[in-house]
């Protein structure tokens, strides 16, 4: 890595209780990569990009972003600087129209004529038809519930973006949809993407990280990764 | 009379307080730990439970004893079977939103004490206790011929406020008995620790709910039968209990039976002793802000655990 | 201007419009009502944003009605303000309170907030009693006609009062109208949906929370100076818990979350009241049986349902 990473962790760690959910965990992503963080169920990866957006507090380690020491940061500053962040389990606002779901997230950086316009656009480029703007949220199907989310990260122009298993639930076209939609963010946009789709995984991904209860098991290129024989034995992979 | 035996007094009276306190605290607590309820017509239970012991023992007359004693079997009864309907037929519609049960607990409050308003109306009337026999306390000085036990005027107790500190002992301790040790307290505490495992196992939770709501108000209508032939019945007199039983229940940490009756006995004692010191309004001004802040700063009250 | 704004403002300035010329025709009776029932309508406008609008269910807004209202009426009575300083105190009163209250309530959520803001009014209620010596307790005090000389108009008078009414009310209704329109309104009504969303979406919910409950208690507190000083007239019963709950009732019945809402619903439980009391004195259980079967069948509310079923661009 030639450039200084957008994000790193050192030491990352989270207990509840007697429980150990991260375990020491260390991550470099460079600016513009497209980072796939992969494991079994129960691994601590929700814990970990929790840990890093600010959701939840780490128990011991540092978070640094572009430079910056932001362990101590709340988690609507680390949005601020640049971070977006979509849930696993998909939280719009059910009861508002798409339109607004997506103008609340774009008005923290835009006024006026441009939030209708950046909402407009996000909503073609997740492929959502643009006659859901005035439809209840809550009154969509799961799959583009799911894309809304994915909007909603977009329409913020994040450096960062923080995925947690975007395609589920998504069609084999709205996921390929998905994959071009990443190739052309990656550059541009710092990506990290927690995924189960190990299809999604070996396509987009520069570079993949697996955590294993709670600890790095393994780090590579999603070739390496796939040929890892530890990487195998704790998790077989769907893809 | 001296400090000393004063505050004796003030305590004996205080312990009275705490006894009625507690029970009707106990009641709150339960409604509270088993369905995550907050009733804020608990108080008017407890004033129907004084107008109803009133009315039986207007009716049922002869010896104060016996109306007495019909009162506490009666009122307990009929302000329980009150409450298991208004769940059954409000809360549960409600399906017990936190926000949306206050509402109507609230609605529910005015409805039953502007009721009892029109029927029983304004006045405050007394029910005689069904035995009263003064008791002189001793006390110890320190005289010119060594210790000695003397019988200052005025301080003394009734048995009948003995009676009702031993009674709300008695029930009390059913309580606890019901809850730890029999298969209904069993069936309470598993809808307490997990409402859909519960209902997974078969418990009938609606039916549980609707019982551990009319106990509850059966309780704090318990304590104002007991408390009657001291104070005399009225129809707004649930404000007091309902206040501090909020008090004892938020200190005593919400969902802690031992520390909501060690709540009730620490407040009903410094109650008394407070009283004898500062004015009433002074006293529930201190009380109320401490309440607030007690749930602003330390939510977990002082005896229950802090969820994380 | 786009079109549902002028439907907006048209269906809005129609009802003040209304109003206006209704000062013209009424007869004694309900032109007082009228204007007690507006100047009411701004408390509830205000209860509303933070109820309504922001989702947190306060039960201790008399509070703030009375902050205002002892601001005014005691800076009148004891340190001889004329109405205008005076109203400015009860204002001040009411951020001054209504901050500090935030502060600490904020502290906490669902009902442990609704029990914190009981037990903070309660305690105000008691500081009135307790201070007897100044603010004459239950019993209360009259603001003389001669205090309530405004710039030359007499308030007392009962056109001038209505007018006055009328006034605050508009400024309420056309405060709270643009303030639900526009960004932070927008954030707290998401607030409502989905705190934790706004949150991950950059917005420090705290400050949002804190500054609308200062707005909230700040609007109820000027309401409560205005009712003090047109209807001449301070006492503890303003800040009883039955001046928390009627916000809620009246803002419940109207429609939460709506800017209308507040008005109709203060009009309706006016006039029920009204009717009722003339029937008995337990008038209190039509509140009861209304909040019970409110929150039972229609916790949309009166104009809420409007909203609902019929006019989806009503804000």
């Amino acid at each position: 890595m030639t450039a200084a990473p957008l994000l790193s962790t050192r030491g990352l760690s989270k207990h509840f209780d007697g429980l150990q959910a991260v375990r020491d965990v260390d991550l470099d992503l460079a600016p513009g990569e497209v980072r796939a963080l992969i494991g079994p169920n129960g691994a601590g990866k929700t814990t970990l990009v929790g840990m890093i957006c600010g959701r939840i507090a780490p128990s011991a380690g540092r978070v640094t972003f572009d430079g910056a020491d932001i362990t101590a940061l709340p988690a609507h500053k680390r949005i601020g600087l640049g971070m977006a962040y979509t849930f696993q389990i998909t939280s719009v606002f059910p009861a508002l129209p798409v339109r607004e779901n997506l103008a609340l997230a774009a008005r923290r950086r835009l006024k006026g004529a441009a939030v209708q316009e950046a909402v407009r656009h996000a909503l073609t480029r997740v492929g959502l038809p643009p006659d859901s703007a005035e439809q209840a949220a809550g009154n969509l199907s799961y799959g583009h519930q799911r894309l809304l989310e994915l909007a909603m990260g977009l329409v913020q122009a994040p450096r960062l973006l923080i995925l947690d298993e975007p395609t589920q639930g998504l069609s084999d076209s709205e996921i390929d949809g998905f994959k071009a939609l990443i190739g052309e963010l990656k550059g541009a946009t710092t990506i990290l993407l927690i995924e189960h789709n190990m299809s999604v995984v070996m396509d987009v991904a520069d570079r993949v990280t697996v955590l294993n209860g709670g600890a790095v098991l393994a780090e590579g290129t999603p070739a390496e990764i796939h040929e890892n024989a530890a990487v195998q034995a704790a998790y077989l992979g769907t893809g | 009379m001296e400090l000393g035996p004063y505050i004796l007094l003030a305590s004996l009276e205080g312990a009275v307080t705490a006894a009625v306190l507690a029970l009707t605290a106990v009641g709150l607590a339960l409604v509270f730990g088993v369905m995550r309820v907050v009733n804020i017509a608990h108080g008017e239970f407890f004033m129907l439970g004084a107008v109803i012991a009133w009315w039986v023992a207007q009716t049922v007359g002869g010896h104060p004893a016996i109306g007495f004693a019909a009162a506490l079997v009666i009122a307990p009864l009929a302000v329980g079977a009150i409450a298991a309907a208004a769940d059954m037929t409000i809360l549960k519609r409600l399906d017990y939103d936190p926000e949306r049960t206050i509402v109507a607990t609230i609605g529910l409050l005015y409805i039953l004490q502007q009721l009892t308003l029109m029927t029983y109306g304004p006045e405050a009337r007394p029910v005689e206790a069904p035995f009263n026999q003064r008791i002189a306390l001793p006390w110890i000085e320190h005289g010119d011929t060594g210790w000695q036990v003397i019988w200052p005027w005025g301080l003394g107790t009734t048995s009948y406020k003995l009676a009702v500190i031993g009674a709300a002992g008695v029930v009390l301790a059913g309580v606890w008995l019901m809850m730890a040790r029999s298969r209904l307290g069993l069936v309470m505490r598993a809808t307490q620790a997990d409402r859909d495992m519960a209902l997974a196992f078969g418990i009938p939770v609606e039916r549980v709910y609707a019982l551990v709501f009319g106990i509850g108000a059966a309780l704090a209508a318990l304590a104002a039968v007991l408390i009657v032939p001291i104070q005399q019945a009225h129809y707004l007199m649930g404000a007091d209990p309902l206040l501090l039983s909020f008090i004892v229940v938020i200190i005593g940490g919400l969902g802690s039976l031992p520390g909501t009756v060690l709540a009730a006995v620490l407040i009903g004692l410094s109650d008394g002793i407070i009283s004898v010191f500062f004015s009433p309004t002074l006293a529930k001004i201190i009380a109320t802000l401490l309440v607030a802040l007690v749930l602003v700063f330390r939510p977990e009250g002082l005896f229950g655990t802090r969820r994380t | 201007m786009s079109h549902e704004t002028r439907r907006i403002l048209a269906l809005h300035g129609g009802l003040l419009v209304l109003l206006l010329g209704l000062q013209f025709v009424l007869p004694a009776y309900h032109h007082g009502n009228l204007a007690r029932i507006m100047v009411l309508a701004s408390y509830a406008i205000g209860y509303n944003i933070l109820f309504g609008y922001t989702g947190l269910l306060s039960l201790g807004h008399a509070l703030f009605f009375a902050a205002g209202m002892y601001g005014m009426g005691l800076t009148i009575q004891h340190a001889g303000f004329s109405p205008a300083p005076a109203l400015l105190a009860g204002l001040l009163a009411g951020v001054a309170v209504s901050a500090g209250l935030a502060v600490l309530a904020l502290r906490t959520s669902g009902v442990a907030f609704m029990i914190v803001t009981l037990m903070f009014a309660q305690a105000g209620y008691l500081s009135i009693l307790y201070f007897g010596e100044y603010t004459r307790g239950d019993e209360g005090f009259v603001i003389q006609t001669t205090q309530r000389m405004l710039w030359g108009i007499d308030l007392s008078d009962p056109t001038n009062r209505y007018l006055a009414a009328l006034l605050l009310f508009s400024v309420c209704l056309g405060l709270s109208l643009w303030l639900v329109r526009a960004p932070f309104g927008r954030v707290l009504v998401a607030i409502r949906e989905n705190e934790e969303r706004v949150r991950m979406l950059g917005y420090d919910t705290h400050a949002h929370k804190l500054g609308a409950m200062i707005v909230s208690g700040t609007i109820s507190a000027l309401a409560g100076a205005v009712y003090g000083l047109l209807f001449g007239y301070a006492g503890a019963s303003f800040a009883s818990v039955q001046y928390s709950i009627f916000p809620l009732l009246w803002v419940l019945l109207g429609g939460a979350g709506t800017v209308l809402g507040p008005f109709l619903g203060t009009l309706f439980m006016f006039y029920l009241i009204d009717l009722s009391s003339g029937l008995t004195t337990a008038y209190m259980l039509i509140a009861g049986v209304a909040l019970v079967v409110l929150t039972l069948f229609a916790p949309q509310g009166l104009a809420g349902e409007l909203r609902r079923r019929l006019w989806g661009w009503l804000p």
